[in-house]
């Protein structure tokens, strides 16, 4: 596939990878922010490739992993509705709630429906007048402006059941929190490219400098990757901080502005409250007061729900990069993908799973042997 | 999530009130909303999440940047640099 394949090239990957081990004096700790990238590392096996000095940390970009449980338990309130049918993207449907599941729901009758995109919500809403049709609107700047465009075309088209339950949430204040933690360990950051695609990197530079750290915005493939790892390397070795653009063939400084303005439409900035870590000022979006009369938190009385984490799963350790997967005493034990006990075991993009997956059972000798 | 897939527009049309087109994913198509991409056009290609297109791929960027990592490499294996340490051993795969 044109623009896929050329960036899976073997031969370019062992490359950047021969340069990374050239440039690499001493240890370093970097930390990709996207989910979507840990799996493709450990798909290619891009970590076992690094010198032993480089680090990965795996960050909070799992938006499946992050959704709070109080939203988790909210959605599960209103899909067991009769006269609902809600909607959700795939990765969704197994989260654990307190209780059970969105995938338990539809077990026992409940109508949840699995969509690829916002607007195919949209189309079932306006194909089933006498139904509420309730959209789970997750997600990181990426999928903001589908879920915004989704709203908008609801309001265009007239509909009155639709309406979106809201858990958007931001990468730029999670790395503040995760920079200002006193147990930091993170030195570079490979930002999310598809995030900046939308978003653009102008938010980066203050992070940057306030910090001391390096952000290369990187892509998903793996030369993308080893190439991010390769120019953030190259600036911790110079004593550089500069945000720099590994993926412009996607990213631009400004980003997509269209899109920027049409979220600004719908959305505004509220805290969050992030599964495991906790509230982060300002770190998501919600409706704006005029889009109100699309928020499902309106629509349906939810307002009482009181949740039941798991005791043992670590994720919130895990999604700051303080601890990784096989440090879980649940990990790979009670805690599979087919019955996960927290998110990250769920998601496509959590670390456990690819964790599970890859077959990082263990530290890896070499670089458990390091202080 | 935030995985885009790149295609091609092969297609562009309006539908209830937005700006779609159909994209090519090596074969596969689908409808993606490009409402707020108004200066994409019919053989652009794009990058896709949720049905939605995030930004136009700039394929002289895509070139320009396979073009300097190839350059890079060769100016290294002339130059006869060596790596200034082997391969860690490959651990053993899959679940013990």
């Amino acid at each position: 596939m044109k623009f896929v394949t050329e960036f899976r090239d073997a031969e370019l990957v062992r490359g950047v990878i021969e340069e990374i081990h050239r440039t690499v004096t001493r240890p370093w700790v970097l930390m990709e922010i996207c989910g979507g990238q840990t799996h493709a590392i450990m798909r290619y096996g891009l970590d076992q490739l690094l010198p032993a000095q480089i680090e990965l940390v795996h960050g909070p970009g799992c938006p499946v992993c992050v959704t709070p449980l109080e939203q988790i338990d909210r959605a599960l309130e209103i899909a067991a509705q009769p006269n609902v049918i809600f909607c959700s993207f795939g990765d969704m449907v197994r989260v654990p709630g307190s209780q059970h599941d969105l995938f338990s729901i539809r077990a026992r009758g409940g109508q949840v429906k699995v969509v690829y995109s916002p607007l195919d919500a949209v189309r079932i809403a306006q194909e089933n007048p006498d139904k509420q049709v309730v959209f789970f609107a997750i997600g990181f700047e990426t999928t903001a402006p589908a879920n915004a465009m989704s709203v908008i075309q609801a309001q265009l088209l007239g509909l009155k059941n639709y309406s979106v339950l809201v858990s958007q949430v931001l990468v730029p204040p999670a790395m503040h929190a995760i920079l200002s933690s006193p147990h930091n360990r993170v030195q570079g950051f490979l930002a999310a490219g598809h995030v900046c695609a939308v978003m653009g990197y102008w938010q980066y530079p203050p992070i940057a400098e306030l910090y001391h750290v390096p952000i290369t915005i990187t892509g998903f493939e793996p030369l993308d990757l080893v190439q991010g790892i390769l120019m953030t390397v190259r600036m911790l070795e110079k004593g550089q901080v500069e945000v720099q653009n590994g993926y412009p063939r996607i990213v631009t400084f400004e980003g997509n502005r269209g899109a920027q303005s049409m979220i600004e439409r719908v959305f505004q900035p509220v805290d969050r409250s992030w599964r495991g870590i906790g509230s982060i000022p300002m770190s998501g979006w919600g409706l704006r007061p005029e889009m109100s009369a699309f928020d499902a938190e309106q629509r349906f009385n939810v307002s009482h729900i009181h949740t039941k984490e798991s005791e043992v799963c670590i994720a919130g350790q895990i999604l700051l990069g303080l601890k990784k997967p096989f440090d879980c005493p649940a990990f790979g034990l009670a805690c599979t993908p087919e019955h996960p006990v927290g998110a990250p075991m769920v998601s496509s993009e959590g670390a456990c799973s690819a964790f599970y997956r890859y077959g990082r059972i263990r530290p890896e000798p070499e670089k458990a042997a390091q202080p | 999530m935030c995985l885009g897939v790149p295609g091609k527009i092969i297609e562009i049309h309006a539908d209830r009130g937005l700006r779609m087109c159909k994209v090519d994913f090596g074969g596969v198509i689908r409808e993606v909303c490009i409402e707020t991409l108004p200066e994409a056009k019919i053989g652009d290609y794009t990058i896709v999440h949720a049905g939605f297109a995030l930004n136009l791929l700039s394929e002289k960027d895509a070139l320009e940047t396979l073009e300097l990592l190839r350059e890079m490499i060769s100016l290294s294996d002339e130059l006869g640099e060596e790596p200034q340490d082997a391969y860690p051993p490959l651990p053993a795969a899959g679940l013990a």
